[in-house]
Order: C-alpha cells, then sequence, then structure tokens
C-alpha cells in the first residue's frame, strides 16, 4: 500500500509540474531552471537523514551530500535571486 | 514523524507556488523567494525530527556548502549563467546518488534491502552519478576546459550500449537479489561515471542547451528516485517537478531544432559526413564598416536586433542596448527577436540582456517576430549564425534543414556582424551572407557595437 501511496504521489506531482511550467514565457527560462535545480537540491533532506542512519561510511557519505546538496540550494536560489532581480526592474 | 511529514507536504506546495510565480517576470522574484523558504522548512523539519543527529557535522557541511555556493552565486557573470547551471545540476545529482548509496551501505546484508529498495537505490545512484560526471563534462566544455567541438570516436556508440547493458545485468543482480556484492555496485558507479562523459563528450555547443535542459531533468529524477529508497513524499514531490520541467524544456529545445532527442545525442558522427558535402559553395560577400552600418541605420524605420552566442561572448549585451537606445532616440523602432535555441541554455539571451537593462517586452520570440521582419527596414545580427540560415526553409540536403528559423532575409537589409566567415556550428556556410541585401561587419561584437554608438552619435 505504502509503495502504491508515493507512487500516486509522484505522478500527481509530474502532472502538476507539467501544468504549471509550460506556462513559464521563453524569457524566463533560464530563471526556471536555475530556480528548479536550487528545488532538486532537496536531496538535502535525504542527507541529513543519513548522516544519522548511515553508519560510519554512511554518516561520511551523507556529510559529503549536505555540502553537495547545499551547494545546490544556496547557490542555485541566490543566483535565480540575482537574474530575477534583473528582470524586475524596467 | 507526523509533523515532519506535514513539514514536507507545506515545503511542496511552497515549491509548486514559488514555480508558479516563475510565470511571470513581475511576480517571479517573489516566487523564488518562497520556493526558498520552502526548502528552509523542509531542512528544519528534517533536522528537528531526529533527535541524535550529529548537528555539528551537518551545521559544518551546511557551512561549507553555503560558501562554496554563496561564492559561485556572486561572481558568476551572466555569460557563463549556462555552466554555472550545469555545475550545479551536478551537485544536485550527486547529492542524490551520494544519498542513495549511504542508504545500501546501511542495508546492505539486512533483510531491508529488498527489491523494491535495492532497485530505488541502483536506479537514484546510476542517474544521480550520471548527472554528476555528465554535468561536470558539459561544465567543462562551457568553460573552454574541455574542447566544446564534438569528440567522437569510433566504437563510441558500442562502447555506450554495452555499458548499458552492463549497468542493467548488474543492476537487476543486485534488485532481486542474486548478489550484492559490494564490488558489483561499485562497478555500476564506475559504468555510470562513465556513461556520462562518454554520453556528454560528442555532444557539440550549440546543442548544450539540449544537454543542461536533460541533465536538470535527471537531477529532479535523481531526488525522485531517492525519495522511493527514503519513502519521503518531500523528495519525490519536489525531484517530480524538476524532472517535469527539465523534461519540458528539453523537448521545447529540441523543437527549436527540429530534432529529436535522439538525434541530438547520438548524431554528432552523422554530422561530419553531411558537412563535408556542403563545403564546397563558394560565397560572396559584401564587407562594409560600421560608417556605413550607421547610414543605412538613419535611414530605417524599423530595426530588428538578432542576438546570438556571438554577442555572449564578446560580452556585448550593454553595448547592444546601448545602440538600440540611440536608434531609439533617434525616433527608430527597435525590437529584440530570441531564437529559442541562441546561446548556450534555453532563455540565455533574455538573461544577459535583462543584465544590460533591456525591458523584457521588447524581447520577441521566434512566432511572434517574424511577422515582423516583413516590415523590418534593418535586422541587426550580432554572432547568430544558424538560426538565421534560410537553407533550413528550402535546402533539403543541409542538417539543418527543417529547423525554425528567424526570418531575417525578408527584412529590406541585413547588417550581419561576425568575428570571422568561420561557419557555425552545424559546420555550414550560411547563404544569407552572401544575399543581395546583406552587408558584413567584421570584428568582435562588442567593439563594433561601440564604434557604431560612436558613429550614429556623429550623424
Amino acid at each position: 500500500m505504502d509503495m502504491i501511496n508515493i507512487l500516486t504521489v509522484f505522478i500527481l506531482a509530474i502532472f502538476v509540474g507539467n501544468e504549471i511550467i509550460t506556462k513559464v514565457p521563453p524569457t524566463l527560462h533560464t530563471p526556471l531552471m536555475s530556480g528548479s535545480n536550487a528545488i532538486s537540491g532537496i536531496a538535502i533532506v535525504g542527507a541529513i537523514i543519513s548522516t544519522k542512519v548511515g553508519g560510519e561510511l554512511g554518516t561520511w557519505l551523507g556529510m559529503v551530500a549536505v555540502i553537495f546538496a547545499t551547494i545546490n540550494c544556496v547557490g542555485g536560489f541566490m543566483v535565480t535571486n540575482r537574474m530575477l532581480k534583473m528582470f524586475k526592474r524596467k | 514523524m507526523e509533523y515532519t511529514n506535514l513539514a514536507y507536504v507545506a515545503a511542496a506546495v511552497l515549491f509548486i507556488i514559488g514555480i508558479k510565480r516563475l510565470g511571470s517576470p513581475k511576480t517571479a522574484q517573489s516566487g523564488n523567494a518562497i520556493a526558498s523558504i520552502g526548502m528552509l522548512i523542509a531542512i528544519i523539519a528534517t533536522v528537528a525530527s531526529f533527535d541524535l543527529l550529529d548537528f555539528k557535522l551537518i551545521a559544518i557541511g551546511m557551512i561549507i556548502g553555503s560558501i562554496i555556493g554563496a561564492t559561485f552565486a556572486i561572481r558568476v557573470q551572466m555569460t557563463q549563467m549556462p555552466q554555472m547551471v550545469a555545475i550545479f545540476n551536478g551537485f544536485g545529482g550527486g547529492a542524490s546518488a551520494l544519498v542513495a548509496a549511504s542508504e545500501f551501505f546501511t542495508k546492505h546484508g539486512t533483510a531491508d534491502l529488498n527489491t523494491f529498495i535495492s532497485g530505488t537505490i541502483i536506479l537514484s545512484v546510476f542517474i544521480g552519478t550520471l548527472t554528476f560526471s555528465g554535468s561536470f563534462i558539459a561544465f567543462g566544455k562551457l568553460q573552454g576546459f574541455v574542447s566544446g567541438k564534438p569528440i567522437v570516436f569510433s566504437g563510441l556508440q558500442i562502447l555506450n550500449g554495452f555499458m548499458v547493458i552492463g549497468i542493467v545485468l548488474i543492476g537487476t543482480l543486485i534488485t532481486i537479489g542474486v548478489n550484492q556484492d559490494l564490488n558489483l555496485f561499485y562497478g555500476i558507479v564506475v559504468l555510470a561515471v562513465l556513461l556520462g562523459v562518454t554520453l556528454t563528450i560528442p555532444i557539440g555547443g550549440a546543442d548544450m542547451p539540449v544537454v543542461i535542459s536533460l541533465l536538470n531533468s535527471y537531477s529532479g529524477i535523481a531526488a525522485s528516485a531517492t525519495g522511493f529508497v527514503l519513502m519521503n513524499n518531500g523528495l519525490i514531490i519536489s525531484g517530480a517537478l524538476v524532472g517535469a520541467s527539465g523534461l519540458i524544456l528539453t523537448n521545447i529545445m529540441c523543437k527549436g531544432m527540429n530534432r529529436s532527442l535522439a538525434n541530438v545525442i547520438f548524431g554528432a558522427v552523422g554530422l561530419e559526413q553531411e558537412t563535408l558535402s556542403t563545403d564546397g559553395k563558394q560565397i560572396n560577400v559584401k564587407s562594409s564598416t560600421t560608417d556605413e552600418a550607421a547610414m543605412i541605420l538613419d535611414a530605417a524605420d524599423k530595426v530588428i536586433i538578432v542576438p546570438g552566442y556571438g554577442l555572449a561572448v564578446a560580452q556585448a549585451q550593454h553595448a547592444a542596448r546601448e545602440v538600440a537606445e540611440q536608434l531609439e532616440l533617434m525616433g527608430k523602432t527597435v525590437l529584440y527577436a530570441i531564437h529559442p535555441v541562441a546561446g548556450r541554455m534555453p532563455g540565455h539571451m533574455n538573461v544577459l540582456l535583462a543584465e544590460a537593462n533591456v525591458p523584457y517586452d521588447k524581447l520577441k520570440d521566434l512566432g511572434d517576430i517574424n511577422p515582423e521582419f516583413e516590415d523590418c527596414d534593418v535586422a541587426i545580427i550580432l554572432g547568430a549564425n544558424d538560426v538565421v540560415n534560410p537553407a533550413a526553409r528550402h535546402d533539403t540536403s543541409s542538417p539543418i534543414y527543417g529547423m525554425p528559423i528567424l526570418d531575417v532575409d525578408k527584412s529590406r537589409t541585413v547588417i550581419v556582424n561576425k568575428r570571422t566567415m568561420n561557419p557555425g556550428f552545424a559546420g555550414i556556410q550560411n547563404e544569407l551572407f552572401g544575399f543581395e541585401n546583406t552587408v558584413m561587419v567584421f570584428g568582435d561584437a562588442k567593439e563594433m557595437l561601440t564604434t557604431l554608438y560612436k558613429d550614429l552619435k556623429e550623424l
């Protein structure tokens, strides 16, 4: 049941994504890409969990994952903000 | 645990609202902020849900990551945005792969490593690792560390085929639990790294928009797969959003070139043969100066500027805006024509021109601008080539035949600025340059525009 549940969530999320992303105009495609890229840094959640449950090796892998995912999140959101600031001013 | 899951739902909702607000330049900045708040909520909820977490370790990791990420984000130039996104993709994919690998090592040898878990782990490690190595090659190509030209050797496709078969075989062995030897797992990692490299090196510079979009999508799918491993809705939803976004952009880019995804990824081999046959054509061009260009522009009412990758390379976006403003001051209408695959990533030209303070409503995409060329007096081509090649409309033997192009040749006069007569990425000469109504002004785009600006002022 659990498996079916998360599969349902996954499929519905793809439909939602499809729906909202097709509405983004070409002008904003680069910020869309870097912004959604930052969202894929959500792997940081998994990274934090694996520093705890992973044992010695798992902890270190999790630690590297935390660094990678943070680079992805922080860098992604900041650079997107930098770009969008330019689009806002007229 | 209930509260944590609730927080993930909240984060996912904020991501969706955030992306939705990216739909308009006016709301986009707040959308990005909303998405980042979603991320913060997800992180805090995760940290708060485990009481035995090593906070110090996590804090150190996050501080290191923040410093690196922020440095990149502050220092990067707008022209370098494609490689920036490429490398961030790589880190995202790498993080997903590492999390899945960590799960594998933890559950290895226990009953927890059932078919579903091991299958999703393999998927996550494979896609995440491939994204990681592929993104670094893409970064290297865009930054100039690796040749931007397609790197192809005989047997490349066969090698790729064997690697895919190897990954599927090993992955199946591990998944169904026949053999979960750690060496097999390492084998998957090694093959995924190699495959990321061999799939990216044969792709040339102008096809980069497709590759970056695709890698973006992969980084999302990897995060989703990791979500399945951890049974975590937050990761699954966010990953799916990013995966969908990347795929949609990939599709738009492929349509912009009238090529299938398979053709972009595996097409570099065929391209070489096709270009040889078209090299024979000689084109006589009229070379001219900025003085003359200024006089042509003086007589015009409607001017359309067509930026390409050459503009980005020369960092000429500010100079272009100055010329455009001068022309507007002289009472002329100025528009910008943006081809979907101009530059090295989706929307690359838009970001550059936004940086130079060009109002976004002056930037027109392919469908909107093409009818405008009919009554356009002067089209100024700045470092664009294949996207304005009329051969795409009529020459069935051309490698770019069928690609939707900007109909610049319908303008009364076309001024083309290029560094040299070197053909564009597709390796074909552009017949536009030899047209009756075309004038070539050779030189670096920035220098040319700066001189043109002076010439216009002196009129």
